[in-house]
């Protein structure tokens, strides 16, 4: 009899609101957290865990070395070298910025085919980052093993009668890189000036208009009105670009395999682990890369913080400002 | 005081139609950046071999013949990679829309502390970088004898998408909740609400997160080179890979078959240009 009142409460319990909330969310929840918990936590503490060791792809007999890892990152010239040519990709970002905002307020101008040219500017975006590696594999050179003709790049120089140049010579690290930069440029900037142009078009018509009343030109009206109301999504960017700068892998990667001084960080992790077996090591130069993304990741979020406080403050400055108007009038 | 005038008027009128021809010339540059390099590539895949090695790159090829497309198609298993990645594809968004619906309607609606724990462990989980990631991964992976199947990627791409879950948290904030209530008064039980209610006015976070998805799983490259080593299992970025990573390359087929892998980004691109744009850009503003 207890019994039977029991069970009758629970089913009914469980078929109130409280009930069905307990087993919707654990029943959505199960698969998505499982797959969290497994491939993304889990690996998470072995990283942290392994870089402490020294230890195989297969955990034979790992080692505890204390910060041995991590001294090797740091002081060894071979993994050093990395974080230098992430700063080919730091600057390389920071032009990237600069001609994106250039097209985009072009493209916001008065101009004709101005889908056309926002799709052609875009396109590179979407492609598949192997296709783009080896496109640009042939613009560069005369391709591996060595065809006779030259590359895209100087055949275009030929046309203006400049010698050809050879772009990616090893003994030229710092001219190499650069190309990989302008690689990765070409690659992503379509989605800068996609952004920046949803930017500029969200800046009020009122501002331009006032602009115009006061016959200022483009320049002016770039440096005074739209410069300024984007600039939060600027140093956003420039703060996302020193992430961005630092997990450089695809197309130096698939170009030149890191070879030639232009190993980046992520490159030289994937290595040590999958082809040096050494997985301790690379385990540690996992964790560096997460110490830096979340240090940029607090600089973004308390800058911002502060910036949108700052909005904040003054769109209630003004509210009441308009208040006190209204109630004069 | 007239002719002054006038002078000035000139003077700005001319000066706006330089700042015109710049604007201009600025973005047929660009488009020529873009456009070259691809159009030695859409040249070269059209010549024949000894064709392709004695002519300069901007030549146009003798005859227009598909030959080399065929070649790539069939014997260079562009058609094998095209198959794999649409399976990988298929099973991944449909993955992706489920779980991460689910996820971002318990989150959403049923506040507590144990919805705002998980939350916050989804976001810190895209502080991980995914590639480094894999230095770890890889083990757990091959322990759970995924290694070298198609159900590597597509777990990984189910299993590691919380931007999916942000975009549908974020439309689900704009659904109102007496949507829900209403639903309770005529009796409505909670999985009955999320698949007649939510999941019907989600479909726009869905053509968006289809979108990010199409973009990232088609152009991805270390997923696959890294779990799928097998022939069989060869997707678009490895097939275009393996290519140059041999020592007998046929550029023209190469070409050919780069051409051939993009014609699916550039279909899509063109038909959903607008949803592509606000798409991507959206699926960008996690932070």
């Amino acid at each position: 009899m207890f019994e039977e009142k029991q069970k009758r409460s629970f089913k009914e319990w469980f078929h109130t609101y409280e009930g069905q909330k307990l087993y919707v969310s654990a029943l959505f929840l199960l698969v998505p957290l499982v797959l969290l918990l497994t491939f993304t936590f889990v690996p998470a503490f072995n990283m942290i865990a392994y870089s402490f060791q020294e230890r195989d792809q297969f955990g034979v007999d790992p080692q505890f070395v204390g910060f041995d890892n991590y001294k090797t990152i740091f002081t060894n010239p071979d993994y050093f070298i990395t974080f230098k040519n992430s700063l080919y990709y730091l600057v390389g970002s920071v032009i990237q910025q600069i001609v994106a905002l250039l097209l985009a307020s072009i493209l916001c101008s008065a101009i004709r085919a101005k889908g056309f040219f926002k799709g052609v500017l875009f396109f590179p975006y979407l492609m598949n980052g192997v296709a783009v590696s080896i496109i640009f594999l042939r613009f560069f050179t005369k391709g591996n093993p060595p065809l006779t003709q030259e590359g895209t790049l100087n055949g275009v120089l030929q046309m203006f009668g400049i010698d050809p140049v050879r772009w990616m010579d090893a003994a030229n690290p710092v001219l190499v890189n650069c190309c990989l930069v302008f690689v990765s440029i070409w690659r992503y900037i379509g989605f800068d000036i996609i952004m920046y142009i949803g930017a500029i078009h969200s800046i009020s018509p009122d501002l331009y208009e006032a602009c115009d009343l006061d016959g200022a030109n483009p320049f002016q009206r770039f440096r005074y009105i739209v410069f300024p109301s984007i600039k939060p999504i600027i140093s956003l960017q420039l703060i996302l670009a020193v992430k961005g700068a630092i997990s450089v892998f695809e197309i130096p990667y698939i170009i030149t395999g890191g070879n030639y001084g232009t190993s980046t960080f992520v490159i030289k992790t994937i290595e040590t682990a999958f082809k040096k077996k050494q997985v301790g090591l690379a385990s540690a130069m996992a964790v560096v890369l997460l110490i830096i993304i979340i240090i940029v990741t607090l600089v973004q979020k308390f800058m911002f913080r502060d910036e949108s406080e700052v909005e904040a403050r003054e769109s209630a400055k003004k509210k009441r400002l308009k208040m006190s108007g209204k109630g004069a009038a | 005081m007239a002719a002054a005038g006038r002078s000035i008027k000139e003077q700005a009128r001319s000066g706006r139609l330089a700042v015109t021809v710049l604007k201009y010339l600025t973005l047929i540059v660009g488009c020529l950046v873009v456009f070259i390099p691809i159009v030695v590539i859409l040249l070269g895949a059209f010549k024949d071999g000894k064709e392709f090695a004695n002519t300069g790159v901007f030549e146009l090829p003798k005859s227009w013949s598909f030959g080399n497309f065929k070649t790539a198609f069939f014997e260079g298993k562009v058609l094998l990679g095209l198959r794999n990645t649409g399976i990988i594809l298929l099973a991944s968004c449909a993955g992706t829309i489920l779980t991460g619906t689910m996820t971002a309607f318990v989150i959403q609606r049923f506040d507590g502390y144990f919805t705002r724990a998980v939350k916050g462990l989804f976001l810190l989980a895209t502080l991980l970088p995914n590639i480094s990631m894999q230095v770890t991964v890889f083990r757990i992976v091959s322990k759970l004898g995924l290694y070298n199947t198609m159900w590597a990627p597509i777990i990984l791409y189910v299993g590691t998408d919380i931007i999916s879950i942000y975009i549908f948290m974020q439309f689900l904030s704009q659904i109102s909740v007496s949507l829900d209530e209403s639903a309770i008064i005529d009796g409505a039980s909670y999985p009955r609400i999320y698949f007649s209610i939510i999941l019907p006015n989600l479909t726009p976070a869905i053509a968006t997160v289809l979108i990010i998805k199409f973009v990232s799983i088609y152009n991805d490259f270390y997923t696959p080179q890294l779990y799928m080593q097998n022939e069989k299992l060869l997707v678009v970025s490895t097939v275009l890979y393996k290519y140059i990573s041999s020592t007998t390359i046929k550029w023209e087929v190469v070409f050919a078959g780069i051409i051939l892998c993009i014609i699916p980004s550039l279909v899509i691109f063109l038909s959903l240009q607008k949803y592509i744009y606000s798409g991507l850009v959206s699926g960008s503003v996690k932070e």
